[in-house]
């Protein structure tokens, strides 16, 4: 089942074509991996899918609606979760108010002016149980500007979590991890899966390689290549366009 | 000192600053009090908008001078016996502090909610200026408005009622004032520590982290943005019962300025901290002001130094850095 | 309504348009090079205005008056971007703006206590005195012409030295990438400096042309000032070419608002009511302007889209 569709995205800026139809689908319990070299307009797709950025022309589809007029919180609402690639996150306020932020966009309660948000039980469990996939339970009263980068990379995936989302899309969630990082967060996402579809671009490509399903190739605004681990591995034009002679 | 202490020693000076002096006989104290609590109370209002939200309102002595004139207006025709409207129904003047406060709440969250709709389209030095000319507009306005006394404004004659007290004894409006304060203090309390808080709390660090969880930060900023207006309008016609006079000075720019003073002064975001800075920048007036006609120069260099070395203001320098 | 008066208020407007673009200018450069907001830059006018009035009592002349209002601001500015404004650039808004409110303060209240409050008064030179006839019989006062020439030679100064000299490629170099003039080798201290001493004399000179028409007192230029950030608001800020048509903009609504809105409404009301609410508009005319611009397009009409 497809679950989050991109139907031939074109975006311009200028002269530079950044997404020149570009056509992928994310289908339900898989890893649907993007990779290009910089510059090839993944930052410009995810934009598109996540509703931050209108195509120019073109269509995104969540679970068979149009989502491409709505704007990020109507898709957040729907579903659709996304990790920024530099964190995104309330530095000053403590990991966990960070997860109840995600638990309340979840459930539709940020109006509510009186009740101490730390009593909400409700909350608070969609919260806390975020946090505890993550592996970051322990960590809940700290500050979140004290987490190490590695944590707040494990937050990110945490308040994606808590929306309870249909599907992820993911901005380079390894990005900064060191060797015990990168393996970790690996072994999280691995597990994910099967909660909802993962949308995956990154540059790490034994992360890559070790999780995802399929795997698309993005190189100057267009999709030169989609299929299998194997069949992007054997793919000539891949190794010609992007992974070049070390591959 | 823990921020909680400061807060415990700031309430019981404040209430026992009123009982001192009545006890030494100083009514005039007692009203330099009154200013203080009201001035606090606009910054209070302030505060939610510019500590807790992130904007730097340069523009909210708009909401203080509509709430001031609120109360100007409906006085001065319940004064008259004149009605303020006969078409399509008849409204009468009133001198009932409830009313107008209720009328001056309302009028300032309008006038909040317009003023905010087009600012936060906008964010940064725009927004600063936005609406420090949105309170611009509103001066001019109130001096042209030759009807409610132009320039020169308008006095009332006698302070406005409240049910079962003798607003004219200055430590009976003191307590008026206070109770109020502190009850907005209280609803403050609880509105940082609610959901709605904690997603505004949020907006300011991170829009982009709220949008991406479902929750529009606009939204939450233009609901603080009104709340903030409202209670500072509140105040306004506080300020203008006390003095039983309202002039488009209230609407003045400087106002707006020192209303950001005291916030910060005080500490931004910190539940306290326009009350420190309201009590601080009242008592700096009143102490230096005997001393020197020009204590504005102190005020201005006392402001550098907090700015440029002291920051966290006055709460946060005894509570320390932690929020 | 007669096309004298008409042409009359148009050179009127033009003539309040380029005194807000020589303060909008310095406010708007400042901002784009060094990401500074600045209150106190409407006390740099007032420092001009009451040096030219002081130099202009003890020796009589104008142009003298010109040079020490010039001088004295730029001095002033100069003086307080080396010891306050410096320490400003990496705060947020917020401190910015406490902070040149405190100077202000600091600022208006000093010169009351060397000045007193009484304003001081700065005489338009004997040369520019009286009326001239413009082509179709117009009368206008010579000086408020000169006024004209000169706010336009200055914007055509100011664009000339921002396109054509080093000075101005190190302006717009730092206004993109601060790191990259630095890598230049150019002193960026220094450069803050210079740019906000070039503000400050524009604001000076702005003080000292418009004291000769208005009085010279302490709080002349915080109107001025907030005029100057509707200015900027419109124009886009960081952008000179925006500065100057908002400032025109600006001068222009200001000018025939106050004359064309009571006579607008004098056709449907009473003459008094009209006469009111025709003032009260007038009043607020720049200001619902601003509104319509920034609906149409947030960042000002030459700002940087964001």
């Amino acid at each position: 089942m497809t679950v989050l569709e991109a139907r031939t995205l074109n975006k311009s800026f200028g002269a530079l074509r950044a997404s020149d139809g570009v056509s992928l689908d994310l289908r339900a319990g898989e890893i649907h991996a993007v990779i290009g070299p910089n510059g090839a307009g993944k930052s410009t797709f995810i934009a598109q899918l996540c509703g931050s950025l209108t195509p120019d022309s073109g269509t995104v589809h969540l679970l068979g609606e149009d989502v491409t007029a709505l704007p990020v919180p109507a898709r957040a609402r729907r579903g659709l979760a996304r990790t920024f690639q530099i964190s995104a996150l309330a530095m000053e306020d403590t990991v966990l108010a960070n997860a109840l932020l995600g638990a309340m966009g979840a459930g539709g309660t940020p109006w509510r002016f009186f009740a101490p948000v730390r009593r909400d039980q409700t909350l608070r469990d969609r919260a806390e149980a975020a946090l505890a996939r993550v592996g970051l339970a322990d960590r809940a009263h700290v500050r979140t500007a004290d987490l190490s980068h590695g944590q707040r990379r494990q937050l990110e995936v945490a308040v994606a979590l808590t929306l309870g989302p249909k599907a992820f899309v993911m901005d380079e969630p390894m990005a900064g991890l060191g060797a015990d990082g990168s393996k970790a967060m690996t072994g999280l996402l691995d597990g994910l899966r099967v909660e909802a579809p993962i949308l995956l671009v990154e540059h790490d490509m034994d992360a890559v390689f070790a999780l995802a399903d399929r795997i698309s190739v993005l190189v100057a605004g267009r999709l030169v290549a989609t299929g299998t681990t194997a069949a992007i591995r054997a793919d000539a034009n891949v190794r010609r366009a992007y992974l070049g002679e070390d591959a | 000192m823990r921020e909680g202490a400061v807060n415990a020693v700031l309430l019981a000076g404040l209430v026992a600053f009123p009982i001192w002096a009545q006890a030494a006989d100083e009514p005039f104290l007692i009203t330099l009090a009154t200013r203080a609590v009201i001035l606090a109370l606009a910054a209070v209002g302030l505060n939610i908008a510019l500590g807790w939200g992130g904007m730097v309102s340069l523009g909210h002595a708009a909401f203080f001078g509509i709430g001031g004139y609120a109360m100007g207006i409906l006085a001065f025709h319940a004064q008259t016996y004149a009605p303020l409207m006969e078409w399509p129904f008849v409204i009468e003047g009133t001198k009932s502090m409830p009313v107008i406060w209720l009328v001056a709440v309302v009028a300032s969250a309008l006038a909040a909610l317009g003023i905010g709709l087009l600012s936060l389209r906008t964010t940064g030095v725009y927004f600063i200026m936005i609406t420090l000319a949105f309170g611009q507009m509103l001066y001019y306005f109130t001096i042209s408005w030759t009807a409610y006394g132009g320039e020169d404004g308008m006095s009332i004659y006698v302070r406005n009622g409240f049910p079962g007290l003798n607003t004219l004894v200055p430590v009976e409006f003191y307590g008026l004032c206070l109770a109020i304060l502190l009850l907005v203090l209280a609803l403050n309390a609880a509105l940082v520590r609610a959901p709605f808080g904690l997603a505004l709390n949020a907006a300011r660090q991170s829009p982009e982290r709220v949008r991406t969880v479902g929750i529009d930060p606009g939204r939450l900023q233009l609901a603080a943005f009104v709340l903030s207006g409202a209670i500072t309008g509140l105040a306004g016609a506080l300020f203008a019962d006390l003095n039983r006079f309202v002039s488009p000075s209230m609407l003045s720019w400087q106002m707006s300025g020192e209303l950001i003073v005291f916030v910060i002064l005080g500490g931004t975001a910190r539940l306290f901290g326009p009350v420190a800075g309201a009590i601080l920048f009242v008592a700096l007036e009143h102490l230096l002001g005997g001393v020197s006609d020009y204590w504005h120069v102190f005020l201005g260099a006392l402001l550098l130094l907090v700015v440029l070395f002291a920051r966290g203001g006055l709460v946060g320098f005894l509570a320390g850095r932690v929020r | 309504m007669t096309a004298t008066l008409l042409a009359e208020q148009i050179l009127n407007g033009l003539q309040f348009g380029v005194m807000l673009f020589l303060m909008a200018a310095g406010l708007t450069l400042v901002f784009g090079v060094m990401g500074l907001i600045n209150l106190a830059h409407g006390s740099l006018y007032m420092i001009g205005a009451f040096a030219a009035a002081a130099v202009a009592g003890a020796t009589g002349s104008f142009l003298l008056a010109l040079a020490a209002a010039m001088s004295a601001a730029a001095a002033a500015g100069a003086l307080v971007e080396r010891f306050v404004i410096r320490r400003l650039y990496d705060r947020d808004h917020l401190d910015q703006v406490l902070a040149t409110f405190a100077l202000i303060l600091v600022f208006s209240e000093g010169t009351r206590w060397l000045f007193g409050s009484f304003p001081l008064h700065l005489d338009i030179p004997p040369a520019l005195k009286g009326p001239v006839t413009l082509p179709g019989g117009i009368e206008y006062p010579r000086y408020r012409l000169a006024l004209i020439a000169i706010g336009l030679a200055v914007a055509a100064g100011l664009g000339l030295l921002i396109a054509r000299t080093r000075l101005g490629i190190r302006i717009r170099a730092g206004e993109n990438d601060r790191e990259m003039i630095a890598a230049l080798g150019v002193d960026i201290s220094t450069l803050y400096t210079v740019v906000f001493a070039l503000g400050a004399a524009l604001a000076g000179l702005a003080g000292a042309l418009v004291g000769a028409i208005q009085s010279v007192q302490v709080g002349m230029g915080e109107p001025v000032l907030i005029l100057a950030f509707v200015v900027i608001v419109i124009g886009g800020i960081g952008s000179i070419r925006g500065a100057l048509v908002g400032a025109l903009l600006v001068g222009l609504t200001d000018t025939l608002g106050g004359i064309f809105l009571p006579r607008f409404f004098g056709l449907f009301l009473d003459p008094s009511s009209a006469a009111n609410v025709g003032a009260s508009l007038a009043s607020m005319a720049i200001y619902i302007l601003m509104a319509v611009v920034l609906v149409w397009r947030p960042t000002g009409l030459y700002g940087a889209r964001a």
